[in-house]
């Protein structure tokens, strides 16, 4: 069983018929994802031929909604429409919105977040700024290369696209059931510790792989939690040990202020808890192959 | 983004928060004109993103425009804290009553606004959250309803202001909190904030980060920024995620983490090299085409210190054999410019045509790696040689 996204899962895409949207709308129906229409109000009653599928474009997430028993939005508006985009799928209550828009502003995504919160958290978010969302061999909502690795026993989440496709990729021969990029920005929606609680009550899930870096406290708080409450083997990375103090490395949220958010202490707050943490990638792939094989 | 103490000043007036006049200058000349154009009494503060410029020499009191001449002389030019003062504000001069504290931030662990507020200013509120936490109110501000007067009235409260100023106190936060969120800000800090001898509130000092995504919808074109690196304005101006660090492995690669995490595996690298270390950090993106690497390569092999270059590409979307042509198309770009080792290390979608394509190339200077653990190896020893 996948986490939030699996077979039946029914994906429209905001902002489908811009550039970016109809490329990734693509690769995710050659992926295989069930893709049922796109939002645009401009375009809406439109129809775009897209991998020989006819997809129809609605004024509303609510309209595609209704109409196609739509469950998943993922969201490619530019940045300075994105926060309007995440607010529509909220009040539409979809039960899943996947926002892979970089650059949005901080403050429309603090707006945006307590807006879901103001009504009920009927919407999971995840991101902005991430890959999005795939349950190999079930569905991909994002950019995630869907042929990067198969099915099989993994949970991921990460903060990082590319160390997510490079930790799938490496550990390909044994697959994953979900792996999420939750995003690299200040504000997000779903977290490690929302994607880790899924993880240890999914029966298919034998092992999670946790992907950090510098900034916030999002690790830290993950590894208090995970002595709480997860019982599966979880190994992390934290990637920045040698980003210089004060300076964004490329990720909005990427970045040590003072004495915080640094990738020692978040490397010191998984070992306390008795995660091993690996020191590159390869070494952490590493360390999942041993548990998996001794599982 | 952090705003220097001026334009914080001017961004406050902008919205209506009461402050003293404030001139700047970058001359004992413009010093002294300015403190003319003020009168009277006035203070001459070194423009520096750093604390301690009081203790340091950075702040003085001049009591005529020949005073603030001469003060000027004295800081300009002052090292604080590695900060070189190049520019000055001069301020009016105030009767200070009483100091006390007052912020607005972003509050990224609960994903929500906080403000801290306290009647109790003019220390290093780091120093007071340790020394005195029951002095300092936090209060949370939700993102969507913001601060309105009552709000403003319950900080105030909370930070145990007396109750004849909590009127006049929370007015000012209501004038803050506008700039918090229409300048886009992600700090608006008050310190300190005063009362002075003729019954006023006063932003005396401020500090304000703006959120550096939200650009597009201000007009910021004009505004200082701080002094870069001459390569990484080259970068910027080319319109590339580069960060200079001091090292001899200029490192490429594309995604945030995955360059973060090749600095620190080249880094290890290092410790069994030498102690070469990465040079710079430079996200060239998802994408990754022949245009964007040349790009990418030009700017790493303008830095002296590079001794050799690790290039570290996962191809996701755009698969290995195009980061391959990218490599090759830079390397035909650059020409002669490309004087440096190149470690390539490709891993991912089509990950074996893009090796051959990068085999046939069979450029003197380009090596493959298999992995990256072992790039980086053979970049920092290349670095080290």
């Amino acid at each position: 069983m996948a986490i939030f996204l699996n077979s039946d899962s029914k994906i429209i895409v905001q902002g489908m018929t811009g550039a970016e949207g109809m490329k990734h709308t693509q690769r995710m129906l050659a992926g295989g994802s069930n893709i049922v229409g796109g939002v645009n109000p401009r375009k809406a009653g439109e129809t775009v031929e897209v991998e020989g599928k006819s997809l129809p474009v609605f004024g509303s997430v609510a309209e595609a909604m209704t109409a196609t028993g739509a469950n998943v939005s993922v969201i490619f508006v530019p940045p300075a429409f994105a926060k309007q985009a995440i607010v529509e799928a909220i009040d539409a209550e979809i039960p899943l919105a996947v926002a892979i828009t970089e650059g949005i502003p901080v403050h429309d995504s603090a707006s945006a977040w307590a807006y879901n919160v103001e009504k009920g958290l009927k919407t999971r978010l995840i991101g902005p700024n991430c890959p999005g969302i795939i349950s190999p061999g079930e569905s991909n909502a994002g950019i995630t290369p869907w042929n990067i690795t198969g099915k099989g026993p993994i949970g991921l989440v990460s903060k990082s696209g590319t160390l997510t496709y490079q930790m799938m990729f490496e550990l390909r021969d044994i697959g994953f059931t979900t792996g999420i990029g939750i995003g690299g920005d200040p504000v997000i929606g779903t977290t490690h510790i929302d994607a880790l609680e899924a993880f240890e009550n999914d029966p298919e899930t034998k092992a999670i792989v946790l992907i950090g870096e510098i900034g916030g406290d999002s690790e830290e708080k993950a590894a208090e939690y995970i002595s709480k409450h997860v019982t599966k083997p979880v190994v992390a990375y934290v990637a920045g040990f040698t980003a210089p103090e004060g300076k964004t490395m490329g990720h909005a949220g990427a970045i040590v202020s003072g004495s915080a958010g640094t990738a020692q202490g978040k490397k010191e707050a998984f070992e306390a808890v008795g995660v091993k943490v690996g020191k590159t990638p390869s070494e952490t792939a590493t360390l999942m192959r041993d548990i998996i094989a001794n599982l | 983004m952090d705003l220097f103490e001026y334009q914080a000043r001017d961004l406050f007036e902008k919205h209506g928060v009461p402050v003293l006049q404030g001139r700047i200058a970058d001359t004992p000349e413009e010093a002294e004109a300015a403190a003319t154009a003020i009168g009277g009494t006035v203070v001459v503060k070194a423009q520096v993103k750093t604390g301690g410029r009081g203790k340091a020499g950075g702040v003085k009191v001049a009591h005529s425009p020949a005073e603030a001449r001469q003060k000027a002389e004295e800081i300009l030019g002052l090292d604080i804290k590695g900060h070189v003062v190049k520019r000055l504000m001069i301020a009016e001069g105030a009767k200070i009553a009483q100091e006390f504290y007052f912020s607005v931030l972003l509050d990224r662990s609960n994903r929500t606004f906080l403000s801290l507020c306290s009647v109790e200013g003019g220390m290093e509120i780091e120093q007071l959250a340790v020394e005195r936490p029951d002095a300092l109110a936090k209060i949370p501000v939700s993102a969507v309803t913001g601060i309105d007067k009552a709000l403003a009235m319950e900080i105030a409260m909370a930070g145990r202001f007396p109750e004849e100023l909590i009127d006049s106190v929370s007015d000012v936060i209501l004038k803050l909190y506008d700039v918090f969120v229409k300048e886009d800000a992600t700090l608006v800090e008050v310190n300190p904030l005063v009362l002075t001898e003729d019954g006023q509130i006063l932003a005396l000092d401020g500090k304000i980060t703006l959120d550096e995504n939200s650009d597009f919808r201000h007009e910021r074109d004009d505004m200082e920024r701080d002094a870069l690196d001459p390569l990484e304005a080259k970068a910027k101006a080319m319109d590339l995620n580069y960060v200079k660090l001091d090292g001899e492995v200029g490192i490429i690669g594309n995604g945030a983490g995955l360059v973060m995490s090749t600095l620190d595996v080249v880094a290890y690298a290092g410790e069994a090299n030498g102690g070469v270390k990465p040079a710079n950090f430079l996200d060239i993106g998802g994408g990754a085409s022949a245009e964007v690497m040349a790009a990418g390569l030009d700017v790493i092999l303008n830095d002296p210190q590079v001794k050799s270059v690790f290039v570290n590409v996962f191809g996701g979307i755009t698969a290995c054999d195009a980061v391959a042509n990218g490599i090759v198309g830079a390397l035909n770009t650059l020409g002669a410019r490309a004087s440096k080792p190149l470690v390539v290390r490709l891993d991912g979608n089509n990950v074996e045509e893009g090796r051959t394509i990068l085999k046939e190339f069979n450029h003197p200077l380009v090596a493959l790696a298999d992995t990256m653990d072992g790039g980086a190896n053979t970049a920092a020893e290349l670095a080290n040689g």
